[in-house]
């Protein structure tokens, strides 16, 4: 057993997850339309590699990753290129993003991209990473960072240990848990491959000590494939355990600073089914086109995890939980915690969903009017990146953002412990929300102005220099001109040259006219045979 | 007495010395307020104040000679801002120069557009793209929003599309129970008698 450490703050909550942790992960059947927003991860947009009524098959790719911080997206089952249109995505401000609509033509034939590697041990470090980023694979756990790009790490900061987080903190999600239980084996091959991928000499599996059946079932697989590198490691269950800097500090006792990543400190952090995507990528050649999504709440009918195809429209995944139950008004993706309310249920499933949670009002804390901030403090002491929240409130509601960066509010992880132990009710985070987007809005707007200074200077520039391109231009025919005076003046008058010049043209026309006439006169009779001078030969 | 005369003559030319050469080695070129004035401004270049363009504008403040609320592009954010620069007290817009609106981009309409590059001539920063008798168009991502192209233009084809929001430049409204608007806060912190009933 290794010594494990405390994080700052924290709270306990209800676990709520034997709601849906009971029943194996079901198969979502396919739904006929699917929605694929070409933004499904952190970092720049893939970019469509097909057309509008093109057929593709199961698993071909549709949009290629466009920058080195980006993935790749996959059709989930075969069928038609339908549209690539703005259309909603699951997102806080329920704004449309750019999608590929597929409608599928119900054979589900697999186009497998690429050949499943069963020697992954033959491939390069660098192979396998490429294989990652060909096959879309993104943290699962909610993030969404593609892996590829965390794996590609400096080599003079090489990787000790890769932690594989399953601590599922939030209430309500389960779908970590039942990847574990279910499929602990493709965790464990994608952890070593994960090892081999990044140089890594040991790999903690750190798992909430409430879920025992996932950890026996990890202890199981990792007995099964014999490797000593492995060891799971059960942390205490306190919300947000399953934080990677929480999770990092629990297991190693390193704290995080800001502004560096684990990576600097020879750590790896994946999410447990990123890891069992990583097996699926590598091993058997399949792209990243389903994942598992907790469906539950009191709200829902049947609650369970279920295997579903990304772009499903989440109103089916909902039918296939049994539905809603009457009177519930509020359908989260995500947790409780740091989830968001979906505006309808139209939208697609993404690799970011990893849990759609329907509740009713009683379900939830009661709503009451927020009250004034008597500066307890208790918000600082269950932060658990030891901010200050009421210094960071009092900021944001003020708007002087200047402010809330001192005070580190992009440390702030949005884990929404604070608002939870506010005695006055204060919704915390989302001033913490609102504070981030001004300032990011005010970034963006700042750059936008820079660059239209510089523009604004280069068009000044640019007016001077034809002003005085011009300028140049003329003075230079003036001096010519001048100059052409001044050597006429010596000359002469140039009024007199110019009726000499006069004088001789019109001698010129005359004698020409002259000679016209005079060889009319001698050549009537030719007419019909013309004959040519010597100068008007052709 | 002497030595003290002395002393004290010695040390006013060793330091006027100092001085002098400081000021001459260290000389500022420029204003340095204009320039963090023009930082605080919104480069849309649209005159709306008054003087050609955001640097003017900005020497002007900076030389006193004219009121901080004169920027209808920036709007409250940047009176706000240059109140905080400068120490003194924020006003509200002034009308007359325009009110604060929703960012937008001009757009040509190419169907109408007959390629007169008088548009061209107006953009401050170089965004339009065309040539004489050629269809002209706009550059968004470079497009200030200044509306300078839209009086030059004799077929009245260019529009101001306001720029939507996306998931990526999406911004969360601040909670329902911190509505005054930052001005009356402002104000009323800062003045003896508040401002209105600023505290909803």
């Amino acid at each position: 057993m290794i010594k494990l450490y405390d994080f700052h703050g924290g709270i306990h909550l209800p676990g709520k997850k034997s709601l849906s942790n009971n029943t194996p992960i079901q198969q979502l059947a396919c739904s006929k339309r699917l929605v694929l927003p070409l933004q499904m991860h952190i970092g720049e947009p893939a970019r469509p590699e097909v057309g509008v009524g093109e057929h593709v098959g199961k698993g071909q790719r549709l949009a290629r990753p466009d920058g080195f911080i980006s993935a790749a997206i996959h059709a989930p089952t075969s069928g038609t290129v339908v549209a690539i249109e703005s259309l909603p995505i699951p997102h806080p401000s329920g704004l449309s993003a750019p999608c590929i609509v597929i409608e599928a033509d119900g054979e589900d034939r697999w186009e497998k991209p690429f050949e499943p590697w069963d020697d992954y041990q033959s491939h390069t470090p660098l192979e396998i990473r490429q294989r990652l980023r060909d096959a879309g694979v993104v943290g699962l756990g909610g993030a969404v960072f593609p892996t590829a790009a965390k794996l590609a790490v400096p080599p003079d900061r090489p990787i000790k240990t890769l932690i594989l987080n399953g601590a599922e903190c939030e209430p309500y999600i389960t779908c970590d848990d039942r990847v574990m239980r279910e499929r602990a084996d493709q965790i464990i091959e994608g952890g070593r491959i994960l090892l081999h991928a990044s140089g890594a000499e040991r790999c903690l599996i750190g798992v909430e000590d409430n879920k025992p059946e996932a950890i026996a079932s990890l202890q199981a697989a990792i007995k099964a494939a014999e490797d000593t590198r492995f060891e799971v490691v059960a942390v205490p269950t306190r919300y947000p355990a399953g934080g990677e800097r929480q999770l990092i500090l629990t297991l190693t006792g390193i704290e995080i600073p800001r502004n560096r990543h684990a990576t600097d400190y020879g750590l790896l952090c994946q999410n447990v089914a990123t890891a069992a995507s990583v097996y699926r990528a590598v091993v058997l050649g399949e792209p990243v086109i389903s994942r598992v999504v907790t469906v539950t709440g009191e709200g829902i009918n049947r609650p369970g995890n279920f295997e579903v195809r990304i772009g499903t429209p989440i109103s089916d995944v909902i039918a296939a939980a049994g539905g809603y139950k009457s009177g519930v008004d509020r359908l989260l993706m995500g947790g409780p915690m740091m989830g968001f309310a979906l505006a309808d249920d139209t939208v697609p499933v993404v690799k970011a969903t990893n849990c759609l949670l329907a509740l009713h009002p009683q379900d939830r804390e009661p709503e009451q009017p927020p009250m004034p901030c008597i500066r307890c403090g208790q918000c600082a002491e269950a932060c658990p990146v030891n901010l200050l929240p009421q210094q960071l409130y009092w900021y944001s509601r003020a708007k002087d953002l200047d402010r809330t960066r001192e005070y580190h509010i992009f440390d702030c992880i949005e884990c929404g412990v604070c608002a939870a132990v506010c005695p006055a009710h204060i919704p915390l985070v989302q001033y913490f929300r609102f504070a981030k987007t001004e300032i990011w809005a005010s970034e963006r707007e700042r750059l936008k102005a820079n660059k239209a200074r510089e523009r604004h200077k280069f068009h000044q520039e640019r007016i001077a220099r034809e002003k005085a391109e011009r300028e140049a231009m003329l003075a230079k025919k003036r001096a010519a001109l001048a100059a052409k005076q001044t050597n006429q003046s010596q000359t002469g008058s140039d009024k007199s040259a110019i009726k000499d010049e006069i004088a001789a043209a019109m001698a010129r026309v005359k004698a020409r006219k002259a000679a016209a006439q005079t060889k009319k006169a001698s050549e009537p009779a030719q007419v019909g045979s013309p004959t040519y001078t010597e100068s008007e030969k052709p | 007495m002497l030595t003290a005369v002395l002393i004290f003559s010695a040390l006013a030319i060793v330091f006027g010395i100092i001085l002098g050469v400081a000021a001459q080695k260290f000389r500022v070129e420029g204003n340095p307020l204009a320039d963090q004035i023009d930082e605080l401004l919104p480069q849309t270049q649209c005159g709306q104040c008054g003087y050609p363009g955001c640097r003017p504008y900005a020497e002007a403040i900076a030389r006193g000679e004219a009121p901080i609320n004169q920027c209808p592009p920036g709007g409250e954010a940047t009176i706000i801002a240059l109140a905080d620069l400068l120490g003194v007290e924020p006003l509200p817009l002034d009308p007359e120069r325009g009110e604060e609106k929703e960012k937008a981009v001009a757009v040509i309409d190419e169907n109408l557009c007959i390629g007169c590059t008088l548009c061209i001539q107006a953009c401050p920063v170089d965004a339009i793209l065309g040539a004489a008798k050629q269809m002209h168009t706009v550059i968004e991502s470079e497009c200030t929003g200044c509306e300078l192209c839209l009086p030059p233009c004799p077929v009245d084809c260019i529009s101001m599309k306001p720029i939507k929001p996306t998931p990526d430049t999406y911004k969360w409204p601040l909670p329902e129970s911190a509505s005054p608007s930052v001005m009356g806060r402002k104000i009323a912190r800062r003045s003896a008698e508040p401002v209105g009933e600023s505290k909803a």
